[in-house]
Formats: C-alpha cells, structure tokens, sequence
C-alpha cells in the first residue's frame, strides 16, 4: 500500500501525460501481482466495496488525539484524511533496524481483500490496526480509498496505456480484451510480459476501438477525388458503440460504451432496454448519441442536461429521450464486418435498420454531393441540404473513403471530419492566473472580456478564457505583456491593464448563469494577437447575445 | 533553582524583539539597536546595522558574506559553551543544529537560567554541531513546526526519492529548491552520503556561502556553478537553487525539469500544490512536534515562552503539563532565508 500511495502523489504532482506514464510503467513493472492488478482496478474505476463514513474516521482520531490539538491541526490542514494522515500517533514499535522495511504494512491486495470480508463492526478495530503499520502517504492513501475520495490523477485510458507500454502494445489491444478480464489482472500482465497468450474473453457484448478521423485541411482537397468519398452530417453528440449479443444461458445483453471503451450502460437504463427489444440480433454498431424530441435533433447542450445526472429519474428519462444515429456496423451475428469496405458495411447497415425497430435508432443520412464546392455549400448550410431543422446539431460534416476497411485508432487517409468555421469575437485581456505544470512558470490561461454598458460607462464583461491556440512564440509574447502590463495581483492572478486584444475562435455559445456575463463559450481558443487593434475596437456583448439568439 | 524569580525578570518584549535589560541587549532584533546577540546566520535573525554583534565566529562570518564586512560597527565571536558577562548576566552559546554556526543563547542571571533556543532541529544534519540540550528554568522556543501534524521523516528518505527519480527521470533535470544558507548545503551532503557522486550544479546564489561551508570543514563534493549555457545540457543532473528560483524564468531552460522543494512544509499537500512542485522532499532545519516537546521536557523548564509559528498548540500542551506557557506572538520571523533571501547579491 505504501508503494501504490507513492504512486499516487507522485501522480497527483506530475503534470505532464508522458510523465505520468513513464510513472506508471515503473510502477507495473516493479510491483508484483496482485498488487499491480488492484492498482490497476483502482486507477479504473473497478474496485467496489462500501465506503466508510468520515464519521468512523473521526472517531478512531478523536479517541487517539487530544481534541484541541486535532481541531488546530484539522483547520491548519483543511482536508480531514490529511489530518489523520499525520497526525496517527505511530504506535510504540520495537525499533528496527535501521533501512529495514516495516514488514508489517499490508500491501494493496490484503486492504482490497480484506475490506470485502470485514464486516461494519469489524472495520474500525482492522482499519486501526492498517493505519498503525503504514506510513504517513499510505495512511491518507488508505483513509481516502476506504471514504471514497481517493482522486487519482490519469485516467482510466492512461493507466491501460501503460499497461499496454509494459510489453509494447497498442493501448487499443487492451482495451479491446479489457471487458472480459477482473481485478486482479494476473492474465493481462501475464500477457503484455510475454509469458502467456492474449486472454480469451467470453464476454458477449465486448467492445471494439474505434476508427477515428483526421481533421480536415482545405489545403487536402487539391489531393482528393470527390468521386471516392460520402459524406455525412457530423453530429454534435457523443460518439457511442452500442453491442447487443446474448449470453452463455441465452439471456440477450446489451452495452453502450464511450469511444474510449468506458461502459457507460447504468446511465442509459431507457435506451438499453430499447436497444434490446429492437430486435439487433448480435452486432456492435458505431453511432453517435442524441437527444431527439418529436423528431427534432436537440443541441449539445440540452444532451449534457441528461448526461450530468447523478440518479436516472423517470422525469429525466422522458425530457430527454435518447437516440442513436447509426453510421457504421462492426459487427453481425459472429461475422466481423470491420475488414469490409465502408460502402458495403453501410449497406449491411441499412439492411439491419430495415428490419428493426428504430423508435430509438435510425440511420445517419448520407450527404449527396458531386463536387467539393456542393459539399461546401452543403456545410455552410445545412438545413438546405437535407438537414432541415437538424442543421443546430450538426458541426460540421464527415467523409469516408468509400473503399475504406474499419481500422481501430486513427487511420490516416480514410476519415476526415470538416468541420464548421468557428465562430470570431475580438476580446480584451483582462486576467491571467499562472499556467500549471510545465507551464507553471509562464502567464499561460487568459481570461478575456467584451465591452458592455455599465453605471459609469463602457466596462468590460468576461465571457471566458482561454489556455491555447497560440504558439509557444506567442505564449512568450503574452507573458512578457502580461509581466509588463500587471495592475494588480491576487495570489498567482495578474490583472492586467485593459490593453490588449485578442481574437477569440469559438465553437459554440451558451447561455449561462454562472458567468457573469450570461454567456459562456464551448472550446474558446486564441486565434490571433490583435497587437495592432485598439482595445476599444474589440467587440460587445450584445454581439455575443445576437449570436445566441440566431 | 531559585523559584522567585521568572523569566520576565530577565527578558522583556521590546518593539526590537526580545531584550534583557540586566544586560543590555537584544537578541536576533528585528531592527537595528545598540547590541545584539545573534542565534544564527538566517535573514530575519541577522540583520545588518547594529552597534554592536556576539555570535559565533561562523554566524559572524555568515554575516559578513552576506551584508559585507561592515555589516555591525562591531563584532566579537564567541565559542559554544564560552561564558562571557555582560553587565549583571552571564551569557554563554551552544550548538542549535539548524544551520552552520547555529547557537541557543544560554543566559544566567543570580542562578536563574534563561535559554533562548533560535531555531533548533534534533534531527541529524552533517553540516552542523548537533544540538545540546541545557537544564534552564525558562525555555523561550521556537514552534515553526508546532503542530501534531508535524513529523519530519528521516531526511535520508527523502533523498533516496530524489535520487529515485533521477533513474527514472535520466532525461530531465532535477531542480531542488532549497534555502540558501543550511538547507541547501545540508541537501548536497545527504546526497553524498547517499553516494550521489556526480558533480552538484549550483545557482548563483548560494555560490559563496557553500564555499563558506566547505572552508569551515564540511566537505561538500564537486560543485559547479550554473551558467546560462549549461542548463539546456543538465538531463539527468541535480541542481540546487533558491525555492523561488525554481519559478523564475531562469527555470524554463533546463530540460523538462522536475522542480522538487525540501522543507517540513512540504508535509502538507496543498502547500506543496501551491508551490508547482513536482516531487515535494520533507526535509527540515526546524524540530518536528515530537522534537520540541521531547526538547521542552528535557530542559526541565518550568516556564515556556512560544515564538515563531504554530505557537498555540505547544503552550496548549506545555499547559496540560503543568507549564506556564504563553505565545510571544513576535511578528517579523519568517520562513527562514525565502523571502528576502533573494533579494540579495
Ligand atoms: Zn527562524
Ligand atoms: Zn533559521
């Protein structure tokens, strides 16, 4: 245990994503199994047992710590696990000597094991008798498993990454054997070493990784022939793989994961339960998820209102009734379509959704086009081509190579997304808090306002901020302006004289009521340093509003 | 002992600090007066422009480094356990174990015995005398670490992390933030100890008092001054700098650095969150909970002053003893050499 807690404060202070993982990897491979694999459980989100209350943990303090002591120590620390982290007074050891291990810290798998088995009663004497024997980091280690609050600083994508980079794996070859495996994962270190074969996974509704797609520059199109290519909307939804299959009792089975393979069906109870009365038969399909209401495709926004929901409420279940749009079908009955060309996987696509129920599921519309000035003319404005009052929740459009074979990961030269333009607001620097990480020493996040009228004049109203977009040139360039031009500070804030405009790309406007401004932007990114722009030139809010309400 | 008197009779809170009038003089006064006895080398204990400076000879010379030769109109050194009067009390120095030439100030007055502690660690430290515990009636402590939460590790382990790294990390520089004046040489000699025999790379700035180390007989190893062209090249070596240093500019050279910071502070997370540190080493100058309530015992005191930090849970739990206690509450002591350290040359 004290190992795995290193671990993860030396995680939780490392900024960098390679870091992080050159952490992990160290990590797996001087670790044995099965500490290792319930590491890996933790760092996935696969270990289950009933969380203790902080209740418990003040009591086991409170009889071991004088209470003014514990009071003055729980204010100057803030966080209760901390407190009781240090200050577990270390029980009377006979000394050891001295570089030897305390060979009586439990590792990670006795903790895991044992906390299935300790019954309520038994928890706090067992959990006591933990805390005596690890040290101070494996103590809040330990105090923050056991209450839930244990945050862990990769994601769940990551630590398979490092799974995977252990024996010079694709993360996606993980992620593909991942849903049949358990904690500890003794067969999947097994395997990345080496020392066994890939395991076999009996799941009936496994997942697969997706084909993801470039990002289109218009410069390619002088390369591309119109002639091999459909396109389709891009819709502004989550992209989603959802597989139904049955069983070794027969018992039909259905699973909606993320495109990063995060089975996301407890949340989705409705639209499971419509997917298995459709009818699929065995298949996985590839589609994005929406919220439809009377046929109408509703905005990225009003699906997020159903996706942060703690409880899936009856209420919530009809405001907002979820769909799939299909658009690719790995796949069928035991037959894997992936080696197939997009055109004919299509055609079985729509050969499926013909003899289905689609209440819940129907098919991605092609876009027609001849030339790549129609597909233009098509993006600029969908609802006049095809799209009708969908167009809100469309970004963009997609194009598949026609000959195009389903390849996990991110193929090059088969799927481009093309996006729409992003929309422009010139705006005026007004604060920057210092960067984190490898940028902690640089101005690197910029918040940014636009005039509006206010009691004693034009004042400025932040409508949201922005970490990239420019080059680290650029970067160089902001911070020395925002060095030059502080006015004031607040801790690590600088709020710097009214001055400087920025151009501001965006994808997209919210209404919002905890921004000040009553707007918020989705993805605002710096486009250009207006050093030539005067900052009474930059724009107003009631441009912003004009937008909201197009 | 001689219960009548108390520590009021021999001390008094002046705006400069602590002063005993039986015989005139301040002790690490927070500006400039006539005398003045000095614990030890830090910023917000010495100060430069006083009449008159005692210390020891290395906190003198410490002195000198920092605020030029004349930076007392004059000085006399002292020797640890060196009795000297002054006026109608009898001061006398012993090794505090924070920093080179750290010294508690013992003073007697008609039997009665006061020590101020300065700033004292128990802990062992290769760069210093080890601290001596002195029998006193009156204890005048320091507490920056005076709470239960506070309990150093072995400074040794915290190396090894460092050093850890370094193999895990051959391709980044390591950046230790570290107090110019003990903390910083107290790291590079835990290196050695732990057999980290590549040269140290050194920032500017605890360039000259590293040397005053090494000419004071506490061998430190190869050191190499940090030029602007190196630090590109630093993959895989240690440097030591000022903690404040590790933000700077001067910082975004090195290669992908990995910027660690050794203080007792860094036992707590949020404070090493705050910092951006990336490997937070508790390595500490100052005593722990543990040491300064083993200390406070072991003078035998029946009276405790509290100064510097955390003041209100050691006087809680000197009460509990049966201890006349009470919180100085002196403002102008600080986190030893941070903030204005590097304001200097
Ligand atoms: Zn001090
Ligand atoms: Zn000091």
């Amino acid at each position: 245990m004290n190992r795995f807690a290193e671990l993860l404060d030396r995680l939780a202070y490392e900024p960098s994503r390679n870091n992080k993982l050159r952490l992990l990897v160290d990590y797996f491979r001087s670790q044995a199994d099965p500490d290792r694999g319930y590491a890996l459980a933790a760092m996935t989100g696969a270990l289950t047992f009933a969380h203790a209350k902080p209740a418990l943990i003040r009591t086991l303090i409170s009889d071991r710590t004088d209470p003014v002591l514990f009071a003055m120590s729980y204010d100057y620390v803030g966080d209760l696990s901390e407190t009781v982290a240090l200050l577990w007074p270390a029980p009377q050891a006979p000394e050891r000597p001295a570089g030897s291990n305390q060979p009586l810290a439990p590792t990670l798998s006795v903790i895991v094991e044992q906390l299935h088995e300790t019954s309520k009663s038994a928890l706090p004497l067992q959990l006591a008798l933990w805390l005596d024997a690890l040290d101070e980091t494996g103590r809040w280690a330990l105090l923050k498993l056991i209450t839930g609050g244990l945050r862990i600083g990769v994601s769940a994508r990551l630590a398979k990454t490092a799974v995977a980079a252990m024996g010079g794996l694709d993360p996606n070859d993980v992620e593909e054997v991942w849903h049949g495996l358990k904690p500890p994962y003794v067969d999947l270190f097994a395997w990345v070493e080496g020392r066994e074969p890939r395991p076999v996974t009996d799941d009936p509704a496994p997942f697969r990784t997706p084909m993801l797609a470039h990002a289109l520059d218009e410069a390619d199109f002088a390369t591309l022939d119109p002639a091999e290519f459909s396109a389709e909307w891009k819709w502004d939804g989550i992209r989603v793989q959802a597989v139904t299959g049955f069983d070794a009792a027969g018992a039909s089975v259905q699973r909606l994961y993320s495109r990063t393979g995060e089975d996301m069906s407890h949340s989705f109870p409705d639209l499971l339960e419509a997917l298995g009365a459709a009818g699929l038969g065995d298949v996985a399909i590839d589609g994005e998820l929406l919220v439809v209401r009377e046929g109408l495709v509703q905005s990225f926004g009003v699906l997020q209102q159903r996706l942060n929901r703690k409880s899936v409420t009856a209420k919530l279940i009809n405001e907002y009734p979820l769909h799939i749009r299909a658009y690719d079908l790995l796949t069928e009955n035991g037959e894997d379509l992936r080696p197939l060309p997009f055109m004919e996987r299509r055609a079985r696509l729509e050969a499926l959704l013909a003899r289905c129920d689609t209440a819940r599921l129907d098919l991605s519309p092609l876009v027609p086009f001849d030339t790549w000035e129609t597909l233009a003319q098509a993006r600029r404005d969908p609802s006049s081509a095809g799209a009708g009052a969908d167009a809100e929740a469309i970004e963009g459009v997609m194009l598949k190579r026609r000959q195009s074979i389903y390849v996990p990961g991110r193929p090059k030269g088969s799927w481009w997304t093309w996006k729409r333009d992003p929309f422009n607001v010139d705006a005026v620097l007004m604060y920057a808090p210092r960067g984190h990480g490898q940028r902690s020493s640089f101005y690197s996040d910029f918040t940014f306002g636009v005039w509006r009228e206010g009691a004693n004049g034009d004042e400025l109203a932040p409508v949201g901020k922005a970490y990239f977009g420019f080059t680290d040139e650029e970067l160089g360039q902001l911070d020395k302006w925002v060095r030059n031009n502080t006015v004031n500070r607040f801790g690590p804030v600088r709020e710097v004289s009214h001055g400087l405009v920025l151009e501001i790309a965006f994808d997209g406007l919210n209404r919002s009521t905890r921004h000040k401004s009553g707007v918020a932007m989705r993805f605002p990114r710096i486009s250009r340093i207006r050093w030539d722009k005067p900052a009474k030139d930059a724009d107003r809010l009631e441009t912003l509003e004009r937008l909201l309400r197009e | 002992m001689l219960s009548a008197m108390a520590a009021n009779d021999v001390l008094s809170l002046t705006p400069a600090g602590l002063y005993c009038r039986a015989g005139d003089f301040h002790i690490d006064p927070l500006r400039a007066v006539e005398r003045a006895l000095i614990t030890h080398g830090h910023f917000d204990h010495a100060r430069a422009g006083h009449g008159a400076v005692l210390a020891t000879a290395q906190t003198l010379g410490i002195m000198a480094l920092r605020y030029g030769e004349n930076f007392a109109g004059a000085s006399q050194a002292i020797a640890y356990g060196e009795r000297l009067t002054l006026g109608e009390v009898v001061v006398s120095l012993h090794p505090a174990g924070h920093v080179l030439g750290s010294a508690q100030i013992l003073i007697e007055s008609q039997g009665y015995r006061v020590v101020v502690s300065g700033d004292y660690k128990r802990a062992p430290d290769p760069t210093c005398a080890p601290f001596e515990p002195i029998r006193c009636d009156a204890f005048i402590t320091e507490a920056t670490f005076g709470l239960p939460v506070f309990r150093h590790p072995e400074a040794r382990l915290e190396v090894e992390k460092l050093i850890a790294s370094c193999r895990l990390f051959p391709d980044r520089a390591h950046l230790v933030g570290a107090y110019s004046l003990g903390k910083a040489q107290r790291v590079m000699a835990l290196l050695r100890a732990a057999g980290w025999d590549r040269p140290l790379w050194i920032h500017g700035a605890m360039e000259k008092i590293t040397g005053f180390y090494e000419e004071n007989g506490v061998p430190l190893g190869q050191m190499r001054k940090v030029a602007a062209a190196d630090r590109a090249k630093l993959a895989g070596e240690i440097v030591i700098c000022p903690p404040s240093a590790t933000q700077d500019i001067w910082a975004r050279k090195f290669p992908d650095p990995v910027v660690a910071f050794a203080s007792g502070w860094m036992r707590i997370r949020a404070r090493a969150r705050q910092g951006g540190v990336q490997l937070p080493l508790v390595i500490s100058d100052h005593a722990d909970w543990d040491e300064l309530r083993a200390t406070v015992e072991e003078t035998g005191c029946s009276e405790l002053w509290v100064t510097h930090g955390a003041e209100d849970a050691l006087v809680h739990w000197a009460a509990q003893r049966g201890l006349q206690a009470r919180p100085l509450n002196l403002i102008g002591y600080g986190d030893d050499d941070e903030s204005v350290a590097e304001a200097q040359p």
